[in-house]
């Protein structure tokens, strides 16, 4: 229990700095938003879209600083973000609210799929140490690490897409097909994820193979499987139950602490393909110098994932009865 | 020193990141002698293929690719050895003393780091990158070593952590010898190939990064970086068009730099913890 209070109050406190960071970077760099905006939108602003500009960046000059800071958490806790300056008067939570199921579907699946495949391939590799897998695969994997996500995601598109036309490399679906629940849509849906999936896949498994290998390769060192070996257990038994087992904690620690970066990479992969998602909607916020819907995506971005961080906590808790045990 | 330099040579990836490194290093230093001309040369013979004129034929605005490729190495390793460089540095400061300060400093450094750790940080840069009206290489390094320094200071935390209590620590301690001492010369030196990782890891991943942000539009437009030359590429619909070598070059240099920083750094990573070694390596040594 106590871990897992712990971890909560990381969580808040996470959650705390980040909207601190999301309102403190418009008032601390020069020069004020809000007369950027006026001066690329040639007055073309009228009065209320100004203030709803200046309510959703806490900017009031009528307040002190820390009154702005208040009544901005305030906005905050009350899915309060203003309006849309690129698209006045849509409110940032409609652009918002229709980015996060494409972002959920294509970068949420995936990057749980890079984690499962790659941790199942990195034991098998630990396992079979030195052998023709553990030989070709990792240093395949170190090089895939390596990999720009958005090249790796253009040069799908060149082939699949372009020299093979085979795969639609843009958009989340076939403006063609209506919307819904119907076998059409969730067809093109379904087509549409494949280019960016594999992009994230291929950029993102060799992290979670090293990383198992590396702590598998420690585990198999210790007493306990050499004492399953000598019982005679089966292999496969001793891979799975006494290794794998034992190994997939630090991975798991290790997957909550690096989604922050797979999540940075899927932004790009979703911008390259047009993909009507978060990442797609930050980068088209940032060149319309749409302030508020800008502010809104990134902390969208880092609740996401923080609470998979939470996740990633709670089933550790509940996979590792150390953590459960009060100390 | 010269065990890290035998350790390189005996390691084979190791062997293979330093050659491509070096390789882009004489690119960097001498672009004029490897491919004369200006990367910047607008002129009419637009979209060329690949000829004996144009190595790589030409890009939408009749610019020579190949100069810019060549070019485009000083920048790209600028950014990241410098911002490499600093995020390891500032990898150390918090790392270290966390583990060796202990208490109250060790609980609130670390939290620091987690905090900054857990928060994405491309979305970030590319928002902070979104306020600047004018982008410049100096805006983008401070982004960047700001948001990657925190892997770093967590890894070297834990091994100095492990470092912390024994014996030649002890003694120092004994003989009477200051806190900066101990940390400098007798704790630091047992951490360098660490160190020298989590150098490797922050230029990867400030490379990487840089490279994101410039295709983005959000870096210097008009310098002739790799990052760049795809923004301009993705800009003009070069896959579109047939301009393939132009959308695939740039890339393709990134990715032999990554590939060179994440080859060594996974190299120092095996060197530093020789559990971590190949098997056949370890029966001949025996």
């Amino acid at each position: 229990m106590r871990f897992l209070l712990r971890r909560l109050g990381f969580f808040v406190l996470t959650l705390w700095a980040a909207l601190t960071i999301n309102f403190a970077i418009p008032h601390l760099l020069p020069g004020s938003p809000v007369t950027a905006m006026m001066a690329r939108y040639h007055g073309r602003l009228n009065g209320a879209a100004l203030q709803a500009v200046e309510s959703a960046l806490g900017i009031d000059t009528h307040q002190s600083l820390f009154g702005q800071y208040l009544s901005y958490l305030k906005n905050c806790a009350t899915f309060n973000f203003g309006t849309s300056v690129a698209n006045f008067p849509t409110p940032v939570t409609t652009i918002v609210g229709t980015a996060i199921p494409w972002t959920l579907g294509l970068v949420g699946v995936t990057t749980v799929l890079a984690f499962l495949i790659g941790t199942a391939i990195g034991s098998i590799a630990a396992w079979k140490r030195g052998g023709k897998l553990d030989s070709v695969l990792p240093p395949l994997f170190v090089v895939g690490t390596g990999l720009p996500y958005f090249w790796v995601a253009i040069m799908l598109i060149m082939v699949f897409g372009e020299v093979n036309p085979w795969l639609p490399t843009a958009f989340g679906s076939d403006n063609t097909v209506t919307t819904g629940w119907n076998s059409d849509f969730i067809g093109s849906v379904l087509q549409h994820a494949i280019l960016p999936a594999a992009a994230i896949l291929v950029t993102s498994i060799g992290t979670w193979v090293l990383t198992m290998r590396n702590t598998m390769v420690t585990t198999l060192a210790e007493d306990y499987v050499r004492m399953a070996r000598a019982k005679g257990l089966p292999g496969r038994r001793i891979m799975v139950d006494y290794a794998a087992r034992n190994s997939i904690l630090p991975n798991l620690t290790g997957f909550a602490m690096s989604l922050g970066f797979v999540v940075s990479g899927a932004v790009l992969v979703e911008y390259v393909f047009s993909y009507p998602g978060v990442g797609y909607q930050l980068v088209q916020a940032v060149d319309n110098e749409d302030f508020p819907v800008m502010q809104c995506l990134f902390l969208v971005i880092t609740v996401a994932v923080l609470l998979s961080v939470l996740l990633a906590d709670i089933i550790t808790a509940l996979l590792d009865p150390r953590t459960r045990s009060a100390r | 020193m010269t065990n890290l330099l035998r350790a390189i040579r005996h390691n084979g990836k190791a062997a293979a990141g330093l050659f491509i490194l070096l390789l882009f290093l004489l690119m960097a230093l001498v672009p004029g002698l490897i491919a004369p001309g200006d990367p910047a040369r607008i002129t009419p013979d637009t979209s060329l293929g690949i000829s004996g004129q144009h190595i790589l034929g030409t890009t939408a605005f009749g610019q020579d690719i190949w100069v810019q490729v060549v070019h485009g190495a000083r920048p790209a390793l600028l950014i990241a050895v410098v911002s490499g460089l600093f995020a390891t540095v500032l990898s150390v400061l918090i790392g270290v003393s966390a583990a060796y300060l202990g208490g109250v400093w060790d609980d609130v450094l670390n939290l620091f780091t987690d905090v900054v750790l857990v928060i994405p940080t491309l979305p970030l840069v590319v928002v902070i990158a979104g306020y600047f009206a004018h982008h410049s290489i100096s805006v983008m390094i401070i982004a960047l070593v700001v948001t990657g320094w925190s892997y770093g200071a967590r890894q070297l935390r834990s091994q100095a952590l492990s470092l912390r209590n024994r014996d030649f620590l002890e003694a120092a301690k004994v003989r009477g010898e200051r806190r900066s001492y101990i940390i400098v010369f007798e704790l630091l030196p047992n951490m360098t190939s660490l160190i020298v990782a989590n150098f490797l890891g922050a230029a990867l991943y400030s490379i990487l990064t840089a490279s994101g942000l410039e295709f983005l539009g959000l870096g210097d437009v008009n310098t002739y970086d790799w990052g760049t030359m795809l923004y301009w590429a993705q800009n003009q619909s070069a896959l579109q068009t047939g301009g393939y070598v132009w959308a695939a070059v740039p890339g393709l240099c990134i990715a032999l730099l990554g590939t060179a920083f994440a080859l060594l750094n996974n190299a120092f990573d095996e060197i530093s913890n020789p559990a971590l070694r190949p098997v056949r390596r370890l029966r001949v040594a025996a």
